[in-house]
């Protein structure tokens, strides 16, 4: 078991190394071999972990497994150790599963690019860094995975580095993800402040006396664990794209599409819900920390769901889908409903995987074109990837049918996304009633944009130009089998995985991986909430696809009429709140402007302008006097040397004698 | 009557070494001008030698002034050569265009 463990991790690592280092002997063929075999076996692993650990008996529920140690100092002691309970093997089946899969389809996918050995070696480094970050044993090894996912997001959101778009893409996610991770600092300093001590077992110990303890403030009393909760959620917003640190996410579509789907969709964005899921018991103490989270995810599943009604790149229309899926995992998470959160981060990891891939499936269909204004009809072109894109679609709206086989059967959404309305709704409280009804709303949004995207890309007629359309074509299989098997996934997993996750066998399923007293309370209340709010997110679901199906089948041109009726509504979501142009006035412009002070003015003109440029300057100015007495002149010379000589007898014959 | 004496000659001589050193950085025109120059100013030392010869008589300074001439003359063949050289390859000995030794 323990060696299992340290293969999932390790292999990647191995792998990215191999790889990137020697990506100039061994070519490409070998590149993705070894990676994608390492992925491979790294996920098969994976699944006999999840195996054991989500179905072992009580006392095997936690592994961990002590590398050694990494630094001591003062009272700090901090190891690497790989700490694999039910929530990180749920982390560890979504991340090898999705990764291997990403790492398949990329062989396909950037068959034509220049250096795939290098994007095969990025994308292993980001497996390793985001399982580094699932099983981390302590805040600061967590904090190491977290970082090392954001640098690996840098790196392949800037792949293409000759694009400039694409290089300030890159910039903008890392800039925007040091906010989070400054907030996500201070709550590590907090924790450790309270407790002395960064190892999770430590912290959960004290989490009853921390929540007692107070940090004075500008002379006020402020609760420590809700401060440090807060500080901890600040940093999941950055990671995760909460409203008001998700400006970088849209931008980081610039990254080629198997990028987009693992990092930016499945895995690395959820590593924010993970992490509030993971410090459970701290916020199921901290209610305030709580109701915060909860208000930020439903704002965000609102607010990011009125953008992708409006969006026409295919793929930034996928990217606010995310960003407002996290959303509904935060406010589950919020409520309490930690297992419904996971659950709902392992189906959307499917799914959204799966409609990403899609995406690039069609995006490589028509040669790299992403405006859906300049797509149609390609079900012709693209069967396949047509029916599976349509699974991805319907588990994303969360269709299926309810109460049949007790808890309903459908697609891996219709699942999860239940849950955590019906989690929101049975959690009778304000916040949870405002989550619930933005929820209702979001999922509405979310069947209309989603299927707005599938009745433009495939269905009416083609609107690009004849040229594209005659080299469209079907992807490989080496593409099509990673989908194949993400919708498999999109299909079953809410199925299969709702007993385990938030039906009955949840106790035995989790142990004590997430906050117990929260989650037991919230998935009785479920039970008992009104039939209408459990069957309300569905009702949703199909008639935002009947509204679509109206809208682009039935009468292609009431989008136009719409657009132009609301114009400043729509002109306000089409152009994302102008969140942007905010950011712009209030932070890039300003700051821009400081730099340009200080580089100007304070660096350039007092630092160099008095300092070495000052005394390059005079010295030049010293030489060229200098040097125009060296003329070449030889009578000029001669009439130095006589000078010199009276000179010289004057000085003997003055002062000597 | 006056009697030349010693001071005479040296005035002489100092008077000819004196535009010796002022043809050669006055003179703009030509090197060889500055040849003769160099030769005006080891004749007027020439004079000094032979005066003080003649009035201390001493032979020496005398001989040493047959030297000089010697040397003069060697000095004179071979200032003008080069400069017969120079004007070939260069085509001028214009003063003013010679100034290949300027940084």
């Amino acid at each position: 078991m323990d060696l299992a463990i340290k293969l999932i991790v390790f292999l990647p690592l191995v792998a990215a190394a191999v790889t990137g280092l020697f990506c100039r002997v061994i070519g490409d063929k070998p590149a993705q071999v070894v990676t994608c075999a390492a992925l491979l076996i790294a996920a098969a692993l994976s699944i006999f972990v999840f195996v054991r650990i989500g179905f072992g008996p009580e006392d095997g529920k936690m592994f961990v497994v002590r590398l050694f140690s990494w630094f001591t100092s003062g009272t700090v002691d901090v190891a690497w150790s790989l700490r694999v309970d039910t929530l990180t093997a749920v982390m560890l089946v979504v991340v090898t599963g999705v990764s291997s899969m990403v790492h398949v389809y990329s062989v396909g996918y950037m068959a034509e690019d220049t250096s795939i050995p290098r994007f095969m070696a990025y994308l292993s480094l980001f497996t390793f860094f985001m399982l580094m970050l699932v099983t981390a044993d302590n805040l600061v090894q967590l904090f190491f995975g977290w970082e090392g996912v954001g640098l690996a997001s840098y790196l392949l959101i800037g792949f293409w580095y000759d694009k400039p778009s694409a290089n300030a893409a890159a910039m903008k996610a890392f800039i925007v993800n040091r906010v989070g991770d400054f907030g996500f600092a201070l709550g590590i300093f907090a924790v450790w402040m309270l407790t002395g001590s960064v190892g999770f077992n430590d912290i959960f110990a004290k989490a009853h006396d921390m929540s007692t303890m107070h940090f004075m403030f500008l002379g006020k009393e402020v609760p420590a664990l809700e401060t440090a909760c807060l500080l901890l959620f600040v940093g999941a917003m950055g990671k995760s794209a909460q409203l008001g640190l998700h400006t970088w996410l849209p931008d980081a579509m610039e990254g080629p599409t198997p990028v987009s789907a693992l990092i930016h969709a499945a895995t690395m964005v959820t590593a924010g819900v993970f992490m509030v899921c993971r410090l459970s018991p701290l916020f199921e103490l901290a209610p305030v920390a709580s109701q915060v989270v909860t208000l930020v995810g439903a704002a965000t599943a609102f607010f990011a769901a009125t953008i992708g009604l409006t969006q026409f790149d295919i793929k930034r229309v996928i990217a606010y889908s995310t960003c407002s899926q996290l959303g509904y995992m935060f406010f589950a998470a919020g409520v309490g409903a930690y297992s419904a959160a996971m659950f709902h981060l392992m189906t959307h990891a499917f799914f959204k995987a799966l409609l990403f891939l899609g995406s690039g499936s069609v995006i490589h269909c028509l040669h790299h074109e992403q405006d859906m204004r300049k797509m149609g009809g390609v079900k012709e072109k693209a069967p396949q990837t047509f029916i599976l894109m349509w699974i991805g679609t319907l588990a994303l709206a969360g269709i299926g049918v309810p109460m049949i086989f007790g808890h309903g059967i459908g697609f891996a959404g219709f699942h999860s996304k239940d849950a955590i309305l019906e989690g929101a709704f049975a959690a009778h409280s304000t916040v949870g009633q405002i989550a619930y009804w933005l929820g209702i709303a979001g999922a509405f949004m979310t069947a209309f944009y989603s299927t707005r995207l599938m009745f433009m890309t495939f269905y009416g007629k083609y609107r690009g130009d004849h040229h594209t359309w005659d080299h469209a074509h079907e992807s490989p299989m080496v593409m099509l089998i990673p989908l194949y098997v993400l919708a498999t996934g999109a299909v079953l997993a809410g199925f299969v995985a709702y007993p385990w996750f938030v039906g009955g066998d949840w106790e035995n399923f989790w142990g004590h991986a997430i906050a117990v007293h929260a989650t037991e309370h919230i998935l009785h209340a479920m039970h008992e909430i009104p039939e209408w709010a459990g069957l309300l997110p569905l009702v949703m679901g199909v008639s935002g696809i009947a509204l679509s199906y109206v809208y682009y089948i039935a009468r292609p041109d009431l989008p136009a009429k719409t657009a132009a009726m609301f114009r400043p509504i729509y002109t306000f979501f089409y152009n994302k709140w102008y969140f942007d142009e905010l950011y712009e006035a209030v932070f890039v412009q300003p700051a821009l402007a400081i730099g340009r002070l200080f580089w100007k003015k304070g660096d350039g003109a007092i630092i160099d302008g008095l300092g070495p440029d000052n005394i390059a300057a005079r010295s030049l100015n010293f030489a060229g006097v200098l040097s125009r007495f060296q003329s070449g002149y030889l009578y000029q010379y001669a009439f130095m040397m006589l000078l010199g000589v009276a000179a010289l007898v004057t000085y003997f014959v003055v002062m000597v004698r | 009557m006056w009697t030349i004496g010693l001071g005479h000659y040296l005035f002489v001589s100092a008077v000819l070494f004196t535009f010796g050193v002022f043809g050669i950085f006055v003179n703009r025109k030509n090197v060889i001008v500055i040849l003769m120059c160099v030769e005006l100013m080891l004749l007027a030392v020439n004079i000094n030698l032979v005066a003080f010869s003649v009035f201390q008589g001493n032979v020496v300074g005398q001989i040493f002034a047959m030297l000089v001439l010697t040397v003069a003359a060697a000095e004179a063949a071979i200032g003008l050569a080069i400069i017969v050289v120079y004007f070939r390859n260069r085509g001028t000995i214009e003063v003013e265009d010679i100034s290949a030794m300027k940084g």
